[in-house]
This record gives C-alpha cells, sequence and structure tokens, in this order.
C-alpha cells in the first residue's frame, strides 16, 4: 500500500492540503495582535527556518549512515536533503530579511540571532558544494561530503550559543525579544504551518530524488549500450 | 602507548622538514607582522582599541590558513598520503601528528605576532593570550581536517579558505569575545566547547576522510 | 494596500515564485531525462534489429 510508487504523489497531495489549510488559517482564523501584521510574516518565517534545520539534520543522518553503515544511497540522499537545506536558508534569509526590514527598516539586521545563524550555515553549506563540485564523482567525494555534513551538524548548536554571546558585544543595547508569545489558536496556526512545510521539503526531497535516481539509471543503461 | 608514539613520530617529521626547509614559518611570521602593520594605517584616526582587537584576530585567522595550506603541500607533491594510510598505524594518528605540528608552528608565529600586537597597538592581557590558546586547539584540529580535505580536490587553494572560514566564526566570536569584554570566562568555556567537540569530531572522521 | 501588507504578501511571494523555480528546474531536467531515454531505447533497437540491408535475392 505504501509503496514507493505511491509515495510522491501521496505526498504531494499531504502538501498542498496543508498549505492550503495553513494559509486560509493564517489569513482567516489566526487573531491578529499588537505586533499587526509581523504575525504574518511569522507563521512562514519560522517554519521555513525549522524547515532548514529538518533538511540539514536529515542530511547529516544520511551522512552518518553513509559513513557508519555503508548505505549505498545515503551519499545521494544526503546530497538532496542538504541542498534542500539550503534552498530553504536561501529562502529563510529572504523572508527574514523583509522581515527585518518591516520591523527595523533595515534590509539586514545582525541583532537577530536567527539571521546571523543562517547566513552561517548559508555560506557553511555553499561551501560543501564548492567541495562537493571540486571532487570527481567516486567514493572519495561521497566520504567528503559526508564527514563535512556531520561538521555542519555539529556547528549548528555551537554557532547558536556563540552567536547569543557575540550580541552582548556587537549590539550591548538590550535586544527585544521578537519571539512570539502566542496565543492558543495562533500556535494551532503555527504547528500547521511548521506541518505544512515539512510536507512541502518532503515532497520536493523525494521528487529531486526520484530524478537523480532516474538520471543515475539512464546512465547505467547507456553504459551498457555502447 | 603505540598510538602515541606513532603521533610522535608524524609530529616530528613535520617539524624537522620544516626546520630544514624553513618556508612556511618564516612566511607566516613576515605575513602577520606586514598585517598588523597594513591595519595600523587601516584604522582610522579615533578607532578603538577595540578595533584593533579585532583585527588581531582576523590577522591570526589568515596567518593560520596560510600555513594550513602548506601543511599538506608536501605529501602531495610527493605522492605520499597514500604511503601514510597504508602504514599500520591508526589513520586519526596522522591527524594528530599533523595537527600537533600545525600547533606548534601557530604558536610560534604568536610567540612573535603578540608582542608585535603589544608593541603596535595596545598591551595584550592575560584573556586574551589564554583566547589566542584555545583558538589555536581548535583552528589546528578542524584546520587539518579541512586540509586534508582540500588537498584531495581540483581546486585546493580556493577550498581550505571557504570550507574554513564559516567554521572559524564561532572561534572568533570566543577569541574576540574572551579579549574585549568584561566577562572573558564565558567565551573561553566556548572556545573549549568547541575544541572539544570539533577534535572529537574530527579524531573520529579523519579516517574517512583519508579512505574510501 | 499598505506598506505594512506590502511586506506581508512580498513575504508569501518570494516563497511562492521560489517554490515555483525549483519546480520549473525539475521539470526541465524530467524534458532532459526523458530525451536521454529515448534516445537509448532508439540505440537498444538498433541492437535488437541491426537495420536491414539490401541482399541480393536470387
Amino acid at each position: 500500500m505504501w509503496s514507493r510508487n505511491n509515495r510522491l504523489p501521496v505526498l504531494a497531495t499531504l502538501a498542498l492540503t496543508l498549505m492550503a489549510a495553513a494559509i486560509a488559517l493564517i489569513f482567516f482564523y489566526a487573531p491578529l495582535d499588537e505586533d499587526g501584521l509581523n504575525q504574518k510574516i511569522f507563521y512562514f518565517h519560522v517554519p521555513i527556518a525549522f524547515t532548514a534545520y529538518a533538511c540539514f539534520g536529515w542530511g547529516g543522518w544520511k551522512a552518518l549512515r553513509h559513513l557508519w553503515k555503508g548505505d549505498e544511497t545515503a551519499d545521494l540522499e544526503s546530497y538532496v536533503a542538504i541542498h534542500l537545506g539550503v534552498i530553504f536558508g536561501l529562502l529563510t534569509l529572504v523572508t527574514g530579511s523583509i522581515w527585518a526590514r518591516y520591523r527595523w527598516g533595515h534590509w539586514w539586521v545582525w541583532s537577530e540571532d536567527q539571521l546571523v545563524l543562517f547566513l552561517v550555515l548559508f555560506l557553511f553549506y555553499c561551501a560543501y558544494f564548492m567541495l562537493r563540485y571540486s571532487l570527481p564523482p567516486g567514493p572519495q567525494r561521497a566520504n567528503l561530503s559526508a564527514v563535512y555534513a556531520l561538521f555542519g551538524v555539529a556547528l549548528i548548536p555551537v554557532s547558536i550559543l556563540a552567536i547569543r554571546l557575540s550580541q552582548r558585544f556587537i549590539h550591548p543595547i538590550a535586544f527585544d525579544e521578537g519571539g512570539p508569545n502566542m496565543a492558543g489558536s495562533q500556535f494551532f496556526t503555527f504547528c500547521v504551518c511548521v506541518l505544512a512545510m515539512f510536507a512541502v521539503a518532503a515532497t520536493l526531497y523525494h521528487l529531486e530524488l526520484a530524478g537523480k535516481r532516474l538520471d543515475m539509471r539512464l546512465r547505467e543503461l547507456r553504459e551498457a549500450l555502447q | 602507548m603505540n598510538y602515541l608514539a606513532d603521533v610522535g613520530v608524524l609530529a616530528r617529521k613535520d617539524l624537522l622538514l620544516e626546520l630544514r626547509a624553513r618556508d612556511t614559518l618564516p612566511a607566516m611570521l613576515l605575513f602577520v607582522v606586514s598585517t598588523l602593520v597594513v591595519f595600523h594605517f587601516v584604522l582610522p584616526a579615533e578607532s578603538s582599541d577595540l578595533a584593533a582587537t579585532g583585527l588581531l584576530w582576523v590577522a591570526l585567522l589568515f596567518t593560520a590558513l596560510l600555513g594550513l595550506s602548506r601543511s599538506f603541500a608536501a605529501e602531495r607533491e610527493q605522492g605520499l598520503i597514500d604511503g601514510l594510510v597504508l602504514a599500520p598505524s591508526d589513520r586519526s594518528a596522522i591527524w594528530l601528528g599533523k595537527a600537533l605540528s600545525i600547533l606548534a608552528f601557530l604558536a610560534l608565529a604568536e610567540l612573535i605576532a603578540l608582542p608585535a600586537y603589544g608593541l603596535f597597538f595596545k598591551p595584550v592581557d592575560a584573556a586574551l593570550v589564554g583566547g589566542v590558546a584555545l583558538a589555536d586547539l581548535g583552528i589546528a584540529a578542524v584546520g587539518t581536517l579541512l586540509a586534508a580535505m582540500a588537498t584531495a580536490s581540483r581546486a585546493r587553494e580556493l577550498l581550505l579558505p571557504l570550507l574554513f572560514l564559516p567554521l572559524a566564526i564561532p572561534i572568533v566570536i570566543g577569541g574576540v569575545g574572551a579579549s574585549v569584554t568584561d566577562e572573558p570566562a564565558r567565551y573561553l568555556a566556548l572556545l573549549g566547547l568547541y575544541d572539544a567537540l570539533f577534535a572529537i569530531i574530527c579524531w573520529a572522521s579523519f579516517e574517512y576522510v583519508v579512505t574510501e | 494596500m499598505s506598506t505594512e501588507e506590502k511586506y506581508v504578501a512580498a513575504v508569501y511571494l518570494v516563497v511562492f515564485v521560489v517554490l515555483l523555480a525549483y519546480v520549473f528546474i525539475i521539470a526541465l531536467k524530467l524534458q532532459r531525462l526523458e530525451r536521454e531515454l529515448a534516445e537509448l531505447t532508439e540505440l537498444a533497437l538498433q541492437r535488437k534489429e541491426p537495420e536491414r540491408k539490401a541482399v541480393a535475392v536470387g
């Protein structure tokens, strides 16, 4: 029932439904609070950030499976997960930047931990692609990519800590908490948004993987025929 | 004890090679002092001491990159990596030996750089030295592994800074924080955490970096 | 729309556009894969039935 063939359409339908529900909830259900429309941006920006973390984490997990268990498909899966993580990371930065412009009038603010963290992670994972493209395909590339992906997973908590500490000497003025203290209905909307984003990411993940697997098989076929 | 002996042999080899060739360390020394001089001209007249401290860390970071990019040069040029990997010792010993030799180079470079900084800008205090020492450990650990990765690729000189700089950001935050703020202990603790965490990861994963 | 609303709209628009761009890129890739599959099928068929050459009869 839950075969590989079924998975992609099911996921896509799920993602579509959840996204539609999320947007409906955001605009028609969730109440406005003193922050105003700020909240509406949060409903997308934060779930997108969570999804990026999830993608990087999943990529790290697959990297571990590659190194530890020698799982054959893990390298490709790790790569696709990180690829998706970078896309969602870029989205986090762009939506975060728009939010910063809305809230503080600047397109970039160093005082927002999350923005700075994502900048660092974005740089880190872009370097992942530079690493991957500078190596010929093969076991070595897979190994090095996997080790680097694991470094990324370790970097995340350390960077969170470091950036939080750094704000003390970069921004000695106390920064205000923009974090949502949410009412129940807002929290529900938020959760639906998180699930929706995860579903979208999962769909795109399997979509891209399917494409890459097909590519590999066609290449094998070509070699067999020539 | 065999493991430590292997590490010792490898580290000694690198240090002896450098003693004879004398190319990396003098370059690092000259680079760091020149950079500090350039920074004097870079800083506008009323810049604070804080800005100067920040720039010291920039100088240290790039000097380290200079040293790191040379670290696997001999192995690469002579095709020695396979020899090292086939040797009957734990591959992580290669990493540890190399990291220790890099640490030695960094320490020697800073032996000159810190007094120079004290001379040109402002006196050096214990927190700064502590921060530099802890940062060196992190830079040596992570930098050695990344240098090994970069060696394997086509674009090695370009790749090492790209791989290294994002990972160096927590080190810089810890180091500058320790030098500049009133509570260096927190930042030194951050550096310690970074060093411990990444040293373990590097030690455990070096095997996969050099084998297939 | 007030400026506030414009920012919110911008956020949603950006997300929508990026996701669509991604889908578009995958669609292009699928096109390429289909072309390749067609080529390979052709190759395989040729192998199976080599082209009939003219044979003198009689």
